[in-house]
């Protein structure tokens, strides 16, 4: 009979209709179930693969979970342990770019050799494809992708191409949005750290077992009186632990570098200053686009 | 996903709020600030509400554009469901794509066709500034260097949400217009951008003494070209009626002088 | 058909030449890779005609040329002839690989054009002749494509370069720490991506237009008694009925269409250009932006050309990762496709609704596994980038058991037996499948038309030699059979998803040697997979560099659009955009 395939697709959309209608009417619907209630109106929502049909999510007072891997534009990271940039500006992040949207440029010291940090970052954010790579193949983890999609603005210049200052977040942020990778990262870089200790030491044991060496040569063949090898192993053991001392004295704020320290953390409280001004900027910014 | 720790969401709400910007709202400041009268309120508010957007897709950001109208992001909640095909029932322009040398002149026509108060969106890199193919033979570093463009929204593509945040954006600068001063009321000032021609390459109207001064000198050299370009000013004032932006124009002499510098 | 089956005489990759023929080829090349044989350029044609008269290759898969400007591999030593143009030949009828005929032609030279032979060459030799300014003796309708008519030079040359040129090769210097950075803008004083001829004067110049065959198309002769005129109509590039930025110009008479052309390049985005700047890696992201609904399809088959080159081997869990990501883009695809096409027919928006409905759940789940909903930029040469997170496995699971079945139960009732889709469906476009062939059109649209003919069964790529599934085929060939026939793919993919998630192994994802500094061998390739529009390839020339010499994607959606012209003829306005919307083109696949 013509006309029974009509009625079949409305069937369809009448019960689509009637079951969004009657979902609606109950007091916690649907769609609340597995979602985070954050108060004040604010949801973050989660369908479950499971629930019918699909939910619509009220931005921007309802969000989306965004899965752990979301990419956005890249961010750099402030390793809030260390207290430092864990960029050391290699550049492999610009070489891997495809459509080349980082420059990076070396810094220097006061007698103009290059170091391994960098002065200057930029990413253009109108150019950036969101890609990943840079992520991928960075060598020191120091650069991520953001989770931060709100970043609409009223002019591209210079507003889009971000900075240093505006792409270097703690390593907390990242911590809290890519939790299952950074403690797979952390373990990893525990390990390498350990590794790389362990090494150290075994070459300064050797080191100073070659010098005790080289001396109890030079001593024997001047006939001199003869060190234990106790001795000469506890020599060894002082020399390493004042290296190690040396090195802790370096990352922690320990001897003369109480200066170095303070500035540090004067940087990260600048950082978390700076973010706090820019949420502000970035609202009241509105105005002054207006034609 | 499952793996996530139990208090993920608190977590990432606790941590981010220092680095975050604040969630979107009309600032409470702005009744102080801008004189807004009952007028104001109203016609901006209708402005607001039901800014229909352009059916204009470019490319891989429409299909994003389309999942924001669709049912999960759901557009029609800010009155925005009704996308008009035609330019001229339509207040909103999202330039949703790449948009490249050949299409160009489509686009500065269409925006010509819009009636006033008209916005453009631009989404996406690549209609900001050419994203990753900006350096294509065929591609515009964004529409910017054609038509004025009102909010910019980065990301390759931008998710839905990130597009209506930077809709709101939009809304926001609505907001805070008044009757008083919106230049579509003002005399004269409601102008066509003139429309890029294709020639050997894409040519803006706006730029011919300069291109001109350029192509004639790499041909006849210093001394002729210096002629050629006093010689086409009385053309020049025949053409397009509006001016480049001073940010447009500034960014251009830099640029000038720079390749003059380069040049030697 | 069954005459030329007894010819098919020559084994697999061999031409089987007549002796009066044999001297027509005069060269081999890049025997390592991928043999292609050079043939003169006077004698093409009937090579052509042999191979597919004789040895049933039907089907022109792929033409296109090759600037060996400034070569540096060993292999093309002591040859003058700049230009290359390449045909790649299967066929439909015995499966398998392909012949790839070459054609040296010195710079400013013409080669006969091949659509005498295969019509489906049409649009390639235009695109050819656009890019490189390779002449084709005998083409219909030879002008520009992709650019427009009085554009300067031709782009694909190696020594033409455009405003913002920097360098051959990336990474760009100037990036570096120490660099010189420079913004795009300041190269050129009107801070714009453009570039002029010495001497070129704005103010004299007038614009070409020439479209030829809607101009001179026949007078309606039916009605001769009826003193009407045709007319030309043209939609688009901004139309909504046009899927994105393409343009149609057709001839009319009253609202039947008597000519139709398709003018395209309005999303042409220089993807082959900047492709062969990139390194092997670096084209990863932008193949995703092809075809822009399929991302992990098109990381695909670009992998898969390298992977035919450089000689990659892909780990077991990753060839099963590859099947379960490309079929869940194919749902999304048909998905999207169906929903499209009765949009075009004005079915507005509730079809589509429900069809894209389930499309986010499945980019909910690329977005966890890949981080990005649309550009997933997932696989890697030898594998995928990322394992499965936590949990993935059991919500792709339920989705491929259970949602997705009956989310397209729920559009085969919503649709299928709708009378207004029969009515407006049942035999419009229709076009023979010979024709279809010929004209190279290829994937949903040639099953529909009764050809049984699916990359995943004729050359099984992957692992897909392993699942059971089947090729759906529908006899009509017109907008209905097109619009299910899409539908029982999904369901075949739905069926290939089942097995794929059942079966996968755990195990490493990614083999080694594919990062970024890959340096593939010298030689050519072309690798192709059935992509959810049609056969999706690309040929890749390498000089054994960190980059491509020639990086050229072969891609359905352009290539099917040979066919929208003569489906179209004798129908209405109306049909004509729901033929376009049925051949389920995605422009940035159709410009690149």
């Amino acid at each position: 009979m013509f006309g029974t395939g009509l009625l079949k697709g409305l069937g369809v959309t009448l019960k689509h209709a009637l079951e969004t209608f009657e979902d609606d009417r109950e007091s916690v619907p649907d769609r609340y179930k597995g979602s985070l209630d954050l108060g004040n109106n604010r949801k973050v929502i989660q369908q479950p693969i499971d629930q019918e049909g699909l939910l619509t999510i009220q931005y921007p007072e309802e969000k989306r979970l965004l899965p752990e891997r979301f990419r956005y534009i890249p961010m750099l990271i402030w390793d809030s342990e260390k207290q430092e940039d864990r960029c050391t500006a290699c550049g492999i992040c610009a070489k891997v770019c495809p459509p080349q949207c980082i420059w990076i440029v070396r810094d220097s010291d006061e007698n103009g050799k290059p170091v391994t940090r960098c002065s200057e970052f930029y990413i253009d954010a109108a150019v950036c494809m969101s890609c990943s790579f840079c992520v991928e193949f960075c060598p020191f983890d120091a650069i991520k992708m953001n989770h931060d999609y709100e970043l609409a603005v009223y002019d591209r210049y210079p507003q889009l191409v971000y900075d240093m200052e505006e792409l270097t977040v703690p390593l907390e942020y990242y911590a809290a949005l890519w939790p299952t990778q950074y403690e797979e990262e952390q373990a990893r870089r525990k390990e390498e750290e350990e590794q790389k200790r362990k090494q150290e030491e075994e070459k300064a044991a050797r080191a100073a077992a070659r010098q005790a060496a080289a001396a109890q040569k030079a001593e024997a063949g001047a006939g001199a009186p003869k060190r234990s090898a106790a001795e000469l192993q506890a020599l060894a053991k002082e020399r390493a632990a004042q290296r190690q001392a040396q090195a802790q004295g370096q990352t922690a704020d320990g001897g003369g570098d109480d200066d170095a320290a303070a500035a540090k953390r004067a940087r990260m409280e600048d950082l978390k200053r700076r973010a706090q001004e820019r949420a502000r900027q970035r609202k009241l910014e509105s105005g002054n686009g207006s034609s | 996903m499952a793996s996530l720790p139990p208090n993920f969401q608190q977590l990432k709400q606790d941590q981010l709020q220092p680095f975050l910007h604040d969630e979107i709202s009309v600032p409470a400041d702005l009744e102080g600030n801008v004189l807004i009268t009952t007028v104001d309120k109203i016609y901006n508010w209708s402005r607001r509400s039901s800014m229909w957007p352009l059916l204009f897709g470019l490319a891989c950001c429409a299909i994003e554009m389309i999942a924001s109208a669709a049912s999960r992001y759901d557009l029609s909640r800010f009155g925005m469901e009704v996308m008009r095909p035609s330019p001229r029932q339509s207040d909103l322009m999202i330039v949703s794509g790449t948009v490249t040398k050949k299409m160009v002149p489509a686009i500065v026509r269409i925006y010509n066709q819009m009636a006033e108060p008209r916005y453009v969106v631009s989404m996406g890199a690549c209609a900001t500034g050419g994203g990753p193919f900006k350096e294509g033979y065929n591609v515009v570093s964004g529409i910017d260097k054609y038509i004025p463009v009102d909010v910019y929204v980065p990301g390759c593509p931008p998710t839905p949400e990130a597009l209506i945040y930077g809709l709101m954006k939009m809304h926001e600068k609505v907001d805070r217009q008044s009757v008083v001063s919106v230049p579509w009321y003002q005399k004269d000032s409601s102008q066509f951008v003139p429309v890029p021609r294709l020639g050997p390459d894409i040519f803006d109207p706006r730029q011919v003494e300069l291109i001109k001064d350029t192509t004639l000198k790499a041909a006849t050299g210093a001394a002729a070209a210096n002629g050629a370009g006093t010689g086409g000013g009385a053309a020049a004032e025949t053409r397009g009626p509006v001016e480049l932006s001073a940010k447009a124009i500034a960014r251009m002499e830099e640029a000038k002088r720079r390749w003059r510098a380069k040049q030697g | 058909m069954t005459e030329a089956t007894a010819v098919m005489d020559a084994p697999a990759g061999e031409l089987g030449l007549a002796p009066e023929l044999a001297d027509a080829v005069v060269d081999t090349w890049a025997e390592d890779t991928e043999k292609a044989y050079v043939v003169a350029p006077d004698r093409i044609l009937e090579v052509l005609t042999h191979l597919r008269d004789g040895q049933g290759y039907d089907f022109l898969s792929n033409l296109t040329c090759v600037d060996y400007e400034g070569y540096g591999g060993k292999l093309r030593a002591g040859i003058d002839a700049r230009l290359e143009v390449v045909y790649n030949l299967y066929s439909t009828r015995r499966g398998g690989g392909s012949i790839a005929l070459h054609v040296r032609v010195p710079e400013d030279d013409t080669v006969p054009s091949a659509t005498s032979v295969y019509p489906g060459a049409n649009l390639q030799e235009r695109e050819v002749y656009d890019l490189f300014g390779v002449k084709f003796d005998g083409h219909p309708n030879l002008r520009r494509i992709l650019l427009w008519d009085g554009f300067h030079g031709h782009p694909m040359r190696k020594d033409w370069h455009e405003a913002y040129y920097e360098e051959d090769a990336k990474p760009f210097r100037s990036r570096h720490p120490k660099g010189e950075y420079e913004f795009h803008e300041d190269k050129v004083p009107w801070a714009k991506n453009t570039t002029y001829p010495a001497g070129w004067d704005p103010d004299s110049w007038q614009e070409a237009v020439a479209y030829v065959p809607v101009s001179q198309a026949p007078q309606h002769e039916n009605e001769p008694h009826l003193d009407t005129e045709s007319i030309v109509v043209n939609l688009g590039p901004h139309h909504p009925s046009t899927h994105g930025v393409f343009r149609m110009l057709t001839r009319v008479e009253g609202e039947t269409i008597l000519a139709l052309e398709p003018e395209m390049g309005y999303l042409h985005r220089n993807h082959e250009k900047i492709g062969e700047r990139n390194t092997w890696l670096m084209n990863m992201p932008f193949t995703d932006r092809l075809d822009y609904l399929n991302s992990m399809s098109n990381n695909w088959a670009y992998a898969l050309a390298v992977e035919k080159l450089a000689d990659i081997e892909v780990p077991e869990r990753a060839e099963y990762l590859r099947v379960i990501m490309a079929e869940f883009s194919r749902i999304v695809n048909h998905a999207w496709s169906i929903g499209f096409i009765l949009n075009d027919l004005g079915a507005l928006q509730t079809p589509a609704l429900y069809a894209i409905e389930e499309r986010e759940m499945i980019l909910d789940l690329f977005e966890a596994v890949s981080g990005a909903r649309m550009m997933c930029n997932y696989m890697r040469f030898g594998g995928v980038v990322r394992d499965l997170p936590e949990g993935w496995h059991e919500q792709a699971a339920y989705l491929a058991n259970e949602r997705l079945p009956r989310a397209l139960d729920e559009l085969d009732r919503l649709l299928t037996e709708n009378e207004i889709l029969m009515a407006r469906g049942r035999g419009v476009g229709y076009l023979s499948v010979e024709d279809l062939i010929s004209l190279s059109v290829s994937g949903p649209m040639i099953r529909a038309g009764g050809l049984a003919y699916d990359i995943r069964k004729a050359e099984p790529y992957g692992i897909y030699d392993r699942f059971d599934f089947d090729i759906p085929t529908l006899p009509n060939s017109d907008i209905y059979d097109r619009y299910y026939i899409r539908l029982l793919e999904a369901r075949e993919s739905v069926r290939i998803l089942q097995q794929a998630l059942r079966d996968i192994p755990e195990g490493e994802i990614l083999g080694g040697r594919g990062g970024y500094t890959l340096r593939a061998p010298e030689g050519q390739v072309y690798g192709r997979l059935e992509a959810p529009k049609g056969e999706l390839g690309f040929y890749l020339a390498s000089d054994g560099k960190t980059q491509p010499w020639r990086y050229h994607v072969r891609s359905p959606s352009y290539i099917n659009l040979n066919a929208l012209g003569p489906m179209s003829v004798g129908y209405k306005v109306a049909d004509a955009i729901v033929i376009l919307g049925a051949i389920d083109i995605v422009l940035g696949e159709v410009d690149r």
